[in-house]
């Protein structure tokens, strides 16, 4: 029962809100639309769901084409950012309301409730109304209605967005046991990379209405096929300096110089962009190739158990981020090392020519 | 800029409250220095709102005072009182340019035209905002907006504190870090007292000299934010700082002795507990909190079995099983992680019994 976008587009107006999309998500698969707010998530989400009609494309669904079949004909379930539930119905008259409209037998409807709320820890709360709930309670109240209709795609766009912190963290941890054992589809809508590699599964990267890649979500994050691939994945955003290359060693602007390892050896010689991620650029020297560089500190955020430093290397703003308190002072030079093992190398279109120690402790 | 005091602080929005969950702030006393740079930090719900509306005016408390700089402020309304607010949504007149906008304040009260120019280029320097200046603010996404929300209180030199309501809710999150470490670039360059409240910790210790912990209107820990990771004074604390919290496993002390199951561990403070002290038998009991950075794989220890690998990226987040209990450790990126069974060593010194909740001093209580 996988879901296929064949060539999906949506044109409004003069604008391309999603340039022609081809995809296909496995039953059982988790699947993460990641990027920036208005980079289409939502709108390819709608799509998808019948929720929207294609301009160019086609939907299709378990083998059968579903373009055109609007969201109250196809068996699909959305949750919200914005918890929506039903105000003067109980939380297990919310939760039951899908099965209802399905004119679902009462004995049934009892038990399958029941097994959804104790499944969301809902179940001291059933006899209680949305308004005399928490944040995350009326959101696992909505999850809740939209996992007992047992419906083939799940859809939900960025659900976590309007809850506490620390209440993110917990609700992240027990959603992917929610779909443990169904087989149905899950695409999981977010603006950040690292829930996306919190949840594992398979990532599509967005940007601008195009999907820039699509694949496991580890593979992505340590080979990303381009450079707004890479920046899409990454938060803080990746360092990126342009490099030369000549014969065995690389230079990055004014007295920085490695020599390069197996694999970029081979590379053509010439002018590359190299991307490195802001855990690779430390205050020690660490990793199997740290070079030292110089920056100017703009400031240094200290959280207590990291330090994320932003500082101006060679005219690009840099990020380091690192453990440990590192409090560098504003307009002070720091000495930092970057692991240049672990660079990723870009051509003149952008593409990936080469991923840093890709296979180790993949 | 002001030094803040509140005294003998407290706060009900019930008219007659009778029980402590009528209150909404418990009774607080709280000394700010002049040009320090505040969070308020705590989950929905935990009053930090309601201290920060007593604070700028918009609330009279129940009971107490607030003072700025030795004056009783209290009966005064947010206008008299020289504050700047910045709050979750932008506050933007959509129609002026962003100079207008900036210059507003100071027009407000009659400051010359030159002077106005000179403050409004200074302060759009400093948030980036030199190219919009002539551009209508409707135009502008909503972190431009926040910069002119944040613009018209800087721009005005006799501000006594700047307080910020959630400030980052509505911006994008790959620009939050970037508006982040502008406003603690500018506490630093401007020297304003400033007072953030947010539920989302890398805001609140990123910016902040010191955070206000709070849980269900109370102040359970005042520290830096190193204070606050390194030495949580409270389960909560330790739970709500950091991304996972510290693990909390019950325990026994026996003669100085703590244990964990049938494991003997190493910590900070647990020679110095004794019965009697303080009594275990009350609710809460005694338990170990140990952070999951201050953890690692050894070869002996406590003995455990991997259940989990999570990947964040920089670290690896392993949350394995001790007998009936979870505990979590990180492991950073590139180092090997045991597949199956495998054993844990605590670093003793971050290794601390609670009881009922709160940390056992580590030298014993008189």
């Amino acid at each position: 029962m996988s879901l296929e976008l064949k060539s999906v587009s949506k044109r409004v107006g003069a604008d391309m809100h999603i340039h022609p999309t081809s995809l296909v998500f496995e039953a059982g698969s988790f699947n993460i639309l990641l990027g920036t707010t208005l980079a289409g998530k939502t709108t390819l989400m709608q799509l998808a769901a019948g929720l929207e009609r294609p301009t160019g494309g086609e939907v299709w669904f378990d083998g059968r084409n579903v373009t055109g079949v609007p969201v109250q004909k196809r068996n699909v379930s959305m949750v919200y950012q914005q918890f929506i539930n039903y105000p003067n119905f109980s939380v297990f008259e919310n939760i039951a309301s899908p099965l209802r409209v399905a004119r679902v037998a009462e004995d049934e409807i009892k038990q399958r409730v029941h097994a959804i709320a104790d499944l969301l820890r809902l179940t001291p709360m059933l006899r209680r109304n949305p308004s005399e709930l928490s944040g995350g309670q009326q959101q696992r109240t909505a999850m809740a209605r939209a996992l007992v209709k047992d419906a083939d795609l799940v859809l939900l766009d960025e659900p976590l967005a309007n809850l506490d912190f620390k209440l993110r963290e917990e609700l992240r941890d027990e959603l992917p046991k929610l779909f443990a054992d169904r087989n149905c589809v899950v695409v999981y809508a977010t603006t950040e990379p690292a829930e996306a590699l919190m949840f594992a599964g398979h990532t599509a990267t967005l940007f601008e209405g195009r999907v820039t890649q699509f694949g496991r979500t580890e593979d992505i994050y340590r080979e990303p096929r381009d450079l707004v691939s890479a920046r899409v994945f990454s938060d803080p955003p990746i360092n990126v300096a342009r490099v030369v290359k000549s014969g065995s060693s690389i230079a990055m602007g004014q007295g920085v110089e490695w020599q390069a390892g197996d694999g970029i050896r081979s590379m053509a010689d010439g002018e590359y962009m190299f991307a490195i991620r802001p855990h690779h650029v430390a205050p020690k020297a660490a990793g199997s190739q740290p070079v030292a560089i110089a920056g100017k500190v703009h400031v240094t955020e200290l959280s207590g158990s990291e330090s994320v430093i932003h500082f101006d290397f060679q005219g690009n703003s840099w990020v380091s981020q690192t453990p440990g308190i590192h409090p560098f002072e504003v307009g002070s030079t720091a000495a930092l090392f970057v692991d240049v093992s672990r660079g990723l190398y870009f051509d003149g279109d952008r593409n990936l020519v080469h991923a840093g120690l890709a296979q180790v402790g993949a | 800029m002001a030094k803040i005091i509140l005294d003998d602080l407290r706060h009900s929005y019930v008219a007659n409250p009778v029980s402590d969950a009528d209150w909404a702030l418990k009774q607080l006393d709280i000394a700010w220095d002049d040009g320090g740079a505040y969070a308020l930090l705590g989950p929905s719900g935990c009053g930090k709102t309601t201290l920060l509306n007593i604070i700028s005016g918009l609330l009279r408390p129940t009971r107490g005072r607030v003072i700025f700089d030795g004056k009783d402020v209290t009966d005064l309304a947010p206008d008299q009182r020289h504050i700047a607010q910045v709050f979750q949504f932008p506050v933007v007149y959509d129609t002026m340019t962003v100079y207008d906008n900036l210059a507003f304040p100071l027009r407000n009260r009659g400051v010359a035209e030159a002077v106005v120019d000179t403050r409004v280029r200074t302060i759009a320097d400093m948030l980036d905002l030199t190219a919009t200046l002539d551009r209508r603010a409707s135009g502008l996404t909503a972190d431009g907006k926040q910069k002119i929300s944040l613009g018209r209180g800087l721009v005005r030199e006799d501000v006594n504190v700047i307080m910020f309501d959630e400030p980052l809710t509505v911006i994008d999150p790959h620009l939050k870090w970037q508006l982040r470490s502008k406003l603690k670039e500018l506490h630093q360059r401007v020297g304003a007292t400033m007072i953030y409240v947010t539920h989302d910790q890398t805001e609140a210790l990123t910016f902040a000299d010191q955070v206000v912990v709070m849980k269900d209107g109370e102040v359970v820990q005042i520290g830096t934010p190193v204070d606050l990771f390194e030495r949580p004074q409270h389960v909560f604390v330790g739970h709500f700082i950091g991304s996972p919290g510290m693990n909390v496993l019950p325990c026994s002390v026996d003669n100085g002795q703590v244990r964990i199951g049938g494991c003997a561990i190493e910590t900070a403070n647990g020679a110095a507990w004794s019965a009697g002290a303080g009594s275990a038998d009350r609710p809460g009991g005694l338990e170990l909190g140990i952070r999951p950075e201050f953890i690692h794989f050894a070869e002996d220890g406590v003995p455990v079995t991997v259940t989990k690998v999570t990947d964040v990226g920089r670290f690896k987040i392993v949350s394995t099983r001790f007998e009936e209990h979870a505990i979590k450790l990180l492991v950073t990126d590139g180092q090997p992680i045991p597949t199956e069974s495998a054993h844990l060593a605590f670093d003793r010194n971050q290794a601390r019994v609670y009881e009922n909740g709160w940390v056992v001093p580590a030298e014993a209580a008189a």
